[in-house]
């Protein structure tokens, strides 16, 4: 991981749309440009998060997968 | 840019079909979209203070099972019962959230709920039964929202 984040969000263990979900009221406690941290284990997750960036306009800056995690890096909109 | 609109019918209460209209909603809620939701008939079960959905394998041989089983078998008493509280359990195990969580969530996201006040009369229910903010209207109500919404699903 090299970028920096400003709040971070464990949604591991949850499935579907509850990480979306929990990362849009994450980032409603952003301020814009600010950069949220999604943990999740959803395999589905990575497709709803690039959908959901693609929609909200906040920008997926990163997606990596780590030993079955699967990591986000949004910046918000 | 324009905000998205989406309408959907819910018309089933049971514990299974409790989930497209809430986790379509709440989603959809959170991708920017204004959602409304027109509870009638069955579906008007998803919005009582008191959730006891139930799921059955009756009707639906596309239920998984864990062990296969006659259909007289499964309609006997207690089974219903039975199914819904293995299908509670699998749920909470997978992280999928449970039905209360995801109305409330919906409620959170300023999701539109309305009751069938026909159907709300039809089957004698109380608007006391309903959660708090949910709208009574007609065939109407719904189509005036509807009409301009850019997804129309019925459930």
């Amino acid at each position: 991981m090299s970028q920096a984040f400003d709040s971070e969000l464990d949604a591991s263990g949850l499935n579907c749309p509850l990480p979306i979900l929990k990362a849009k009221k994450a980032l409603a406690a952003l301020s814009s440009g600010q950069v949220l941290r999604v943990i999740a284990t959803d395999p589905g997750s990575v497709k709803d998060f690039e959908a959901f960036a693609k929609q909200t306009g906040n920008e997926l800056l990163e997606h990596v997968e780590e030993g079955g995690k699967f990591i986000f890096l949004i910046k918000k909109a | 840019m324009e905000e998205k609109k989406f309408a959907i019918i819910a018309t089933k209460g049971t514990l299974d079909w409790a989930y497209p209209p809430f986790i379509l909603g709440s989603t959809a809620a959170a991708l920017g979209y204004r959602v409304e939701i027109f509870f009638t008939f069955y579906g008007l079960n998803l919005l009582k203070k008191n959730l006891d959905l139930k799921v059955t394998s009756l009707g639906n041989p596309a239920m998984p099972m864990p062990m296969p089983m006659p259909v007289l078998v499964q309609a006997l008493p207690g089974m219903q019962a039975l199914m819904t509280s293995m299908m509670k359990a699998k749920m909470k195990a997978k992280g999928v959230a449970s039905v209360e969580e995801l109305r409330e969530l919906c409620i959170e996201a300023e999701v539109k709920m309305i009751a069938c006040q026909m159907t709300v009369d039809l089957f004698e229910y109380s608007t006391s039964e309903f959660i708090d903010g949910v709208e009574f209207g007609g065939a109407a109500t719904f189509l005036e929202f509807a009409g301009d919404a850019d997804i129309c699903m019925y459930m």
